[in-house]
């Protein structure tokens, strides 16, 4: 398990090799760049150049990549051309809001998705599995935004239940430990702070979950109606196991396989996605920081940024794969 | 002798929306006394699997019609709620898969699911209970059953793992075990020690055993009374020693004809009964086997044959092979 777990991490290191290379030359194949963007109306071809000079963009782009590497190597992912602030340190500032907002997405999604998918399987043609199943088509085909905009509309101008838009209150004076609000409310027990923080999660969450909440509901579904058909589910029932034992024992264990793949695959959309909602929320996290950056051609900052969200879906999908050891005794991690 | 399990004309039809029903068993009617083995024989889509599933009560609800009764201890399973259903099967009757492998829950180690049916109807918990499925799995012959109790089905052998679903469905000796096609898929050399095995052990703890087959060979070495199916009904039934010695219907006929024979002369041509089995029951006006009735007359395809008992011999036919052929 532990020598599994250490040879995956170790072949992350080639995959972010090349994922960075491909982002390297990805975006200095972009038109324009970030003097360009830095300079706007005020742009001549002197000016950019020798601003081009300054930010080493005059190199050829191995020399670039080369020295972007013995810099990366040493822990420097160099300066935001926006800011002029680290861009580990911008990177430090806003993963915490992200991370709170993609984890509330993300159990929202499962807490509410493998139980739905359930229901609706076992109830399969009737009323309650149909509007399931029309539920997440509508669930799945729905922009973020869009639903992000109208769920503020709804449920924040006009009933105002919950806070439109930001992370926490103005006047809530909260002590920033960790960087997640509603943890920090907690860890300092300074609890309006905590709630605060929770109301202004809501809406963005429930935005965010939309999308996978729809795939877990499908994926979970399609799998128990796949294991409730199966022979040894014949078998459970032949010895006369109650309804609850047969579900919880022999079902669903099985019907989880995939639906844990799925949940992996989501968590990398959930980073896409949250671009969008962090943007419809004003949510300062890693969405807006990229959003910022693919504007203005913030090359430094758009590197670190997409190996990190490279380093993120690896790291996930090695979860997911201890996960299937766990759960299902054939597959021997080797 | 009163019967364990009186099966009287049972029916099961799958139900489609916008389609005529699909008869599967149509009035099928046997009985069963304690510690007898009876055979159900037939090709496949005879309603063998089926009349088996219906009297476990395991089809699914929807989409199938089940009639008759099939009464056990003078009870009409089919009349039962679900609870009082599940409270008897597994402890007073229990059931023998065809697939070892996908019958046995994958991700679940052996001893779970052998000690769940104890701990379901024996009340059994903890080390007792596991001490009880490791005596189990000693008992249908697998080595080092302490060891076997965590693991799972893939580690086992084809032979062992339809060993450990035996193991299972005798746990709480019920006094009636439903085998389906349990030989199936086993090589044929563990299909003979399976075969021992369940005969063994029907006799030692004196349940009454239900042997599902297609193979004769089968229930040559195993069954007392057999009953042959063809297209949902018994159409001929018999001790085992009378019907192979005098089949008189010739469907039955027709499959002993089809073994083949090691004191056969070389070269000779085995026979083989004509067509398939068709999916619509053409019961009605008519015999089901006549199409591919080697003995068929006027009479096959317009009168359905009833069922008549002689000698302690059921027969559904007009034209029978007589009693002296062969």
């Amino acid at each position: 398990m532990l020598r599994f777990v250490l040879r995956r991490l170790v072949q992350v290191i080639p995959t972010l090799l090349l994922l960075s290379l491909l982002v390297f030359a990805w975006l200095r194949s972009l038109p324009g760049g970030p003097a360009s963007a830095f300079l706007g109306d005020r742009a001549t071809p002197q000016r950019i150049a020798e601003l081009n000079r300054i930010l080493g963009l005059d190199q050829p782009v191995l020399v670039q990549y080369w020295r972007f590497l013995v810099r990366v190597a040493s822990g420097d992912f160099g300066t935001s051309t926006i800011t002029g602030e680290p861009v580990l340190a911008e990177i430090g500032r806003a993963l915490p809001a992200t991370i709170e907002l993609s984890l509330a997405a993300l159990v929202i999604a499962v807490v509410l998705g493998i139980p739905l998918g359930y229901v609706a399987a076992q109830y399969r043609g009737r009323p309650l599995d149909v509007t399931t199943v029309i539920g997440t088509l509508i669930g799945v085909a729905v922009p973020v935004f869009f639903l992000g905009y109208l769920l503020k509309s709804v449920f924040a101008v006009q009933l105002g239940w919950f806070p439109p838009s930001g992370r926490q209150a103005v006047d809530v004076d909260a002590t920033n430990v960790t960087g997640f609000a509603v943890l920090d409310g907690f860890l300092t027990q300074e609890w309006d702070a905590s709630l605060d923080a929770l109301s202004h999660l809501v809406l963005p969450a429930v935005a965010l979950a939309t999308i996978p909440l729809a795939v877990i509901v499908r994926i979970t579904r399609a799998s128990v109606l796949d294991v409730l058909g199966s022979d040894f589910v014949r078998t459970a029932n032949s010895k006369g196991l109650s309804p609850s034992t047969v579900r919880g024992r022999h079902v669903l264990r099985n019907a989880l396989l995939p639906v844990s793949t799925t949940i992996g695959l989501q968590v990398g959309l959930l980073l896409a996605g949250a671009v969008l909602t962090e943007k419809v929320f004003v949510w300062g996290g890693i969405g807006t920081l990229l959003a910022g950056a693919i504007e203005q051609r913030d090359y430094p900052r758009l590197q670190a940024l997409l190996l990190l969200g490279a380093l993120v879906y690896v790291l996930v999908n090695l979860l997911v794969d201890l996960s299937y050891a766990i759960i299902d005794p054939r597959v021997r991690l080797s | 002798m009163t019967a364990l399990l009186e099966v009287r004309d049972l029916q099961v039809a799958f139900t489609r929306r916008r389609e005529p029903d699909t008869v599967a068993v149509d009035g099928v009617s046997f009985d069963v006394a304690p510690g007898q083995v009876v055979g159900l024989v037939g090709e496949s889509g005879c309603g063998k699997s089926v009349t088996s599933l219906a009297i476990m009560r395991l089809l699914p609800a929807r989409g199938v019609r089940v009639s008759g009764s099939v009464r056990m201890d003078g009870t009409d399973l089919l009349t039962l709620s679900g609870s009082e259903m599940r409270a008897r099967r597994g402890r007073d009757l229990s059931m023998v898969f065809q697939d070892p492998l996908s019958s046995l829950n994958p991700v679940i180690p052996i001893g779970l699911q052998v000690t769940e049916v104890l701990r379901r109807h024996r009340g059994m918990a903890g080390d007792k209970a596991r001490q009880a499925a490791a005596e189990l799995l000693e008992r249908v012959g697998i080595p080092d059953p302490r060891r076997r109790l965590d693991s799972y089905p893939h580690q086992l052998s084809g032979g062992m793992r339809q060993r450990a679903l035996i193991a299972i469905a005798l746990a709480c000796q019920p006094r009636l075990l439903i085998a389906d096609e349990p030989t199936t898929a086993l090589d044929v050399t563990i299909q003979a020690q399976i075969l021992g095995l369940l005969s063994e052990l029907v006799r030692e703890t004196g349940a009454a055993l239900i042997m599902i087959t297609h193979d004769l060979g089968v229930v040559a070495g195993l069954c007392e009374a057999v009953n042959v199916l063809y297209g949902g009904r018994i159409v001929e039934r018999a001790q085992r020693h009378r019907l192979f010695a005098t089949p008189r219907h010739p469907y039955t006929h027709g499959l002993l004809r089809s073994i083949p024979r090691l004191d056969a002369p070389p070269g000779e041509e085995l026979e083989a009964i004509r067509g398939s089995v068709v999916d619509n029951l053409p019961w009605a006006h008519a015999c089901a086997f006549a199409p591919r009735c080697p003995r068929a007359i006027e009479t096959c395809t317009e009168v359905t044959p009833v069922a008549e008992t002689s000698g302690g011999r059921l027969l559904r036919c007009h034209n029978p092979v007589p009693a002296n052929a062969e």
